[in-house]
């Protein structure tokens, strides 16, 4: 791909590391980026790929913007209050970066529909709310062979992880069933600093560039873990499990499930 | 004997909001228990009826995930340091 003068302009901040470069930037303009959620990690991590020039950004969300949101959920304006949040997101990213396509998907994943959305894109961003779509999310990815990056926060705590099927853990290797419900706590119940989703979405987006890029070492087969009070980050090894219900020796998975019905957080 | 327990953000109310906490035990399985002497309650979120973790709890003894050692029987020794990381799902 030959890059236009004004992209050449646009993009010249990182085309002139020597790990991006014309040939990087081109990479990341014909790639194509779902990111499944325009919430606290979905906005940062949306925003970030859009500036970069990831020239296919994908976003599903079935939610309404809320007043609530705004404290985290940098993608929208107090004006879009009420509108869906694809919409928003939609516009936001269009006045950040004319240059890419956006697509948005103002519906809720389910086993029905995830396995079209997901085939159009090189990497998935989950940026979900839920264990339910998220234990989806990796499933699908795994049978479809698309690499993900998983991020979760939780008040002043976060965890990122990055999944590449057939190669590394998947995020069953490391947790193998979601909670029951309301083992866990979700945001709504116990809160979120909205710096925490940020720093959490943004190393999500940053794996997805390198991904895109080829440049440095991914999170996969290890889970970085952000205590934002202590301001300290913490890793642990994260190995593949060949007992895995859905990417081991013998899945039991061979189908997705909706665990909806019984884990409503 | 000093072992450092790393104490998720789910699990931060019944040991008073303190992150990181010492305790005992020669393996994994009394280490649970001596946290449950101190901060009752917490034995039951990690682990279910019959004593085992929880599909959704990790624990890991220096970075290593216990299920990948010997599981509750894995040995401690001092100045280990243990990390109880749950699932989470906000986003
Ligand atoms: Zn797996």
């Amino acid at each position: 791909m030959k890059l236009r003068e004004d992209q050449i302009e646009r993009y010249s901040r990182q085309i002139i590391l020597s790990e991006i470069g014309g040939k990087g930037q081109s990479k990341l303009l014909e790639a194509s980026v779902l990111v499944i959620g325009a919430g606290g990690l979905g906005s940062p991590a949306a925003l970030y790929l859009a500036a970069a020039g990831v020239g296919q950004l994908g976003i599903v969300d079935s939610d309404r913007v809320e007043l609530n949101n705004l404290q985290r959920q940098i993608i929208h304006s107090t004006g879009d209050v009420g509108r869906p949040k694809v919409d928003s997101a939609r516009d936001r990213l269009h006045s950040l970066n004319p240059d890419i396509r956006i697509i948005p998907y103002n519906l809720r994943l389910t086993s029905a529909n995830i396995m079209e959305i997901i085939e159009d894109y090189d990497i998935i961003v989950d940026g979900s709310d839920n264990f339910p779509t998220r234990y989806l999310i990796n499933d699908a990815c795994v049978l479809a062979d698309k690499p993900l990056s998983h991020g979760a926060i939780l008040r002043f705590y976060g965890q990122v992880y990055t999944i590449l099927p057939g190669e590394s853990a998947c995020y069953r290797c490391l947790f193998p069933e979601p909670p029951p419900p309301g083992a866990v706590p979700n945001c709504q119940e116990a809160g979120i600093l909205g710096a925490v989703a940020g720093i959490i979405g943004l190393l999500q987006a940053n794996e997805v560039l390198k991904y895109i890029l080829g440049a440095g070492k991914l999170l996969n087969g290890r889970l970085l873990t952000f205590d934002a009070l202590d301001a300290s980050f913490r890793e642990v090894k994260v190995l593949r499990d060949t007992d895995c219900p859905v990417c081991g020796d013998r899945p039991t998975i061979t189908e997705l499930i909706d665990y909806e019905e019984f884990c409503q957080l | 004997m000093s072992i450092t327990v790393q104490i998720p953000t789910p699990l931060l109310k019944l040991t008073g909001d303190r992150s990181e906490v010492t305790a005992d035990g020669a393996d994994v399985k009394e280490l649970i228990e001596d946290l449950e002497e101190n901060f009752p309650g917490i034995k039951e979120r990690i682990c279910d009826e019959t004593g085992q973790v929880r599909r959704f709890v990790n624990i890991y003894v220096n970075d290593e995930d216990i299920r990948f050692l010997q599981r509750e029987n894995t040995p401690l020794q001092d100045r280990d340091r243990v990390s109880i990381i749950p699932a989470i799902a906000g986003g």
